[in-house]
């Protein structure tokens, strides 16, 4: 695997380090009844998105369902208006109207934020379609879940984005539950980068845990699909320490699992560990990026709380062009 | 036994074809499972083969005859032995040298050409001036053509869905699609409209203009997911940053004799959603100006199409760039004692009701909806303030229907003006069903639309 450049180790650090702190933010304000609905939260698996995003370039797009907040920060979208929706307010990235689980960036080429399971399989072939056919070299990450993985939707998306060699990326968050049922007591196999071999589309099981060896695949995967290979599939082994929702007494699994994943694979941890091991920053160092993401976190909620609500005139607003 | 072979139906709604070819010549000894004619309709052509074997004693439709309806003789084949008889030899079936007037399927036809110029005429907001020349089209070309029109004035149009590119359309709408503008922009899709609704959804958010088109629409139901949360939502949940152009179109409502699964109207279904425009054309002209100003409109929008119109034809204005506004209703024909408002084929039902009701002295005022989300209610309350009683007509089931919402909205905004209950004729409440008896007794009828109306008019002592 190649290692990372010492700037790149403090950038991954800082990136996922920043979800972390904005997730563990927006965790408080929903117990604070600040944020409505459902909060899917995405702790734990900050190394896929981030990963991921280093593997792009400016003008690629990225897509995904509802566990979202992390991929929209990768995706350099400002925590103020990604919290300031969370929270249903004016100033938030859908003026409020979309909530956790709807929210897109044009600007940032982020497609949303889709609530529906599995939605973003075919929408981000879609928009694989679209560079395919206006003839540029963009490349289209597509993330979804294990959960979603079972759906005839996505066997749909696979056929036809290998029939018309589309460039896409599947990148399969496998955090191992959908909700709270286990892969193995949803799903007939459990290996999903596998799940293209009917199709004809190759994939490979990433330590999602890790996010150099997350970049390396993405690399690999967007080189290819880039220069015309087609669709492939990343799953990304990963966990989330949190429950599905906030709503989610977590009983379908032990303490234990999750303590231990947080003990030995923790993602920042992992990072951290090669940064002091390495000597690129010191722990003083290292403590006031965490601080610095802090703020950024604490920005957002005080943005996002002294933000108004939308103008009640907005409901009849963007419902047709 | 003298065997008379018939002409053969290729499909549920086909009622005449064309003789294309012989293939076998009177004193042609023929076997069981020859192919001994080609014939052709609008939608394909087809080869028709012997069911037995023997001697092909007459040809009864000479090559090349048009509008040979279905079920005619065209030729007779003898067993081994047998000899032509008097009577079978005098089959007075002439072989039609001029096309009979396009006429519409299963129904009595109306005379939809009688019906195009009044309809333009009353386009509101339209730009035709009476005296722009008309010619004559199928609903099917209209479509085609409006198409073609877009595909050509904006690159980023493509039609996508199945048999729209080889096939050239499952009822033969893309014909000539391929050829003018390649694979890259007609694309065939497997059979799976989850996933290529959800496609073209996506390449509509990356700024695209996909027309899609759905075999019927009631393949669309595995569909809707996309249709209904991907496409017609995003605008708004996204605070109008990103939205879809995308139009997704076919036939909608009862064919003919394809039972429950192949048979729904769907019209209340989407004019149900907001962030949807949906529209339901009945003339060519229509059809037409209708899909190419949805083709350019940047909203997700339903096309409702109606299987058994593709074959009418109609006088469309002959001009460059037929546009028809989405959500103005026409009114096709002026009356005084009673406001008609249907859309899509139900137009047929009632442009035939209104004859009928003229000659019984009860004068129709007949309003085509067009579209069908936005409601031109506008145009529907004026009718109703000057006729007093409406009955609204549609394939579609009663239950919440289109019907029911105009219904509803008249009782609330026109309550003073009315001097009969509001009323509705609809399809029967049930699955539609197979047998051609009971389908047509499930569907509305002329019938039903006259009685309807003398009830509201209280002249149905009869």
């Amino acid at each position: 695997m190649m290692e990372f450049t010492p700037e790149r180790e403090l950038d991954a650090y800082r990136e996922m380090l920043k979800i972390r702190r904005f997730e563990e933010k927006a965790g408080q304000l929903y117990g604070m009844g600040f944020i409505g609905g459902f909060c899917h939260l995405y702790i734990g698996q900050e190394a896929v998105v981030v990963g991921m995003q280093m593997a792009i370039d400016e003008g690629d797009q990225t897509i995904t369902t509802y566990r979202d907040h992390g991929h929209m920060l990768a995706a350099g979208m400002d925590p103020k208006g990604v919290m300031a929706e969370l929270a249903g307010r004016r100033g938030g990235y859908s003026k409020g109207k979309g909530g956790s689980m709807h929210m897109f960036s044009l600007e940032k080429n982020f497609y949303g934020g889709h609530g529906i399971v599995g939605a973003s399989a075919p929408l981000g072939s879609g928009l694989a379609f679209a560079n395919k056919y206006r003839g540029n070299d963009r490349v289209c990450l597509t993330y979804f879940g294990d959960g979603a993985a079972n759906q005839g939707q996505v066997y749909e998306s696979f056929n036809m984005a290998k029939l018309w060699d589309l460039p896409v990326i599947y990148v399969i968050e496998n955090n191992k539950y959908g909700m709270g049922t286990s892969i193995e007591r949803s799903s007939a196999t459990t290996d999903f980068s596998q799940r293209g071999a009917s199709f004809d589309i190759p994939g490979e099981q990433v330590d999602g845990m890790d996010v150099r060896a997350v970049k390396d695949a993405g690399d690999r995967a967007v080189k290819r699909a880039r220069e015309g290979g087609g669709p492939f599939i990343l799953e990304m082994l990963t966990y989330r320490y949190r429950g599905h929702s906030m709503s989610d007494p977590a009983k379908y699994r032990t303490r234990e699992e999750v303590q231990k994943m947080r003990e030995h694979s923790d993602p920042i941890e992992q990072v951290k560990k090669r940064i002091v091991a390495d000597g690129i920053a010191s722990d003083d160092e290292l403590k006031a990026i965490d601080k610095e993401m802090k703020a950024i976190a604490a920005g957002a909620a005080e943005f996002a709380q002294a933000d108004a609500e939308p103008d009640a005139a907005e409901l009849y607003t963007d419902i047709l062009r | 036994m003298a065997t008379e072979i018939l002409m053969p139906a290729l499909s549920p709604t086909m009622e005449e074809g064309k003789l294309t070819r012989w293939l076998v010549k009177e004193g042609d000894e023929i076997a069981a499972g020859d192919i001994i004619a080609e014939i052709e309709t609008d939608k394909a052509t087809m080869e028709i083969e012997a069911i037995e074997d023997g001697l092909l004693a007459k040809v009864l439709v000479s090559e090349g005859a048009e509008g040979v309806k279905v079920n005619t003789p065209i030729a007779i084949v003898l067993e081994e032995g047998e000899e032509l008889d008097s009577k079978a030899g005098s089959v007075p079936v002439a072989a039609p040298t001029v096309p009979e007037p396009i006429v519409a399927p299963v129904e009595a036809p109306v005379k939809a050409a009688i019906m195009a110029p009044a309809i333009v005429a009353a386009n509101k907001g339209s730009k035709i001036s009476s005296d722009t020349s008309m010619v004559e089209i199928t609903v099917r070309e209209a479509l085609r053509d409006a198409m073609v029109e877009e595909m050509r004035r904006d690159e980023d149009v493509f039609v996508m869905g199945e048999e729209v590119a080889e096939y050239q359309g499952a009822y033969k709408v893309t014909q000539g699609l391929l050829a003018e503008f390649g694979e890259k922009r007609v694309i065939d899709t497997p059979i799976t409209e989850h996933g290529f609704a959800g496609i073209a959804v996506g390449a509509a958010f990356a700024g695209l203009k996909p027309v899609v088109e759905f075999m019927t629409w009631n393949f669309a139901m595995q569909a809707i997911d996309h249709i209904i949360n991907s496409a017609a939502k995003t605008l708004y949940m996204s605070g109008g940053q990103m939205s879809s152009s995308i139009v997704f179109r076919g036939p909608n409502g009862a064919a003919s004799r394809v039972g429950a699964q192949h048979s729904q109207d769907y019209s209340s279904w989407y004019a149900q959603v907001p962030g949807l425009k949906v529209v339901a054309p009945y003339t060519a002209a229509d059809a037409k100006g209708l899909l190419k100003a949805a083709i350019r409109d940047p909203n997700p929008i339903i096309f409702l199409e109606h299987e058994m119109v593709y074959g009418q034809s109609f006088e469309i204005p002959d001009v460059d760039d037929l546009i028809v506004p989405i959500g103005k209703a026409a009114i096709v024909r002026e009356g005084s004692d009673v406001t008609l408002v249907s859309f899509s084929r139900g137009m047929q039902l009632a442009n035939e009701a209104a004859v009928t009701l003229a000659e019984q002295g009860i004068s129709a005022e007949v309003i085509d909806l067009r579209t069908l989300r936005p409601l031109d209610m506008d145009t529907v309350l004026a009718s109703v303030r000057k006729t007093n009683r409406i009955v609204t007509v549609e394939e579609a089931w009663p239950v919440a229907s289109i019907g029911s919402e105009i219904c509803s909205r008249v009782v609330s905004e026109a309550f003073d003006y009315l001097d009969a209950p509001p009323t509705k004729v609809n399809c029967k409440d049930v699955p539609m069903p197979y047998a051609a008896n009971l389908e047509k007794l499930a569907l509305p009828s002329v019938d039903d639309v006259v009685s309807a109306v003398k009830s509201v008019c209280y002249s149905d002592k009869a």
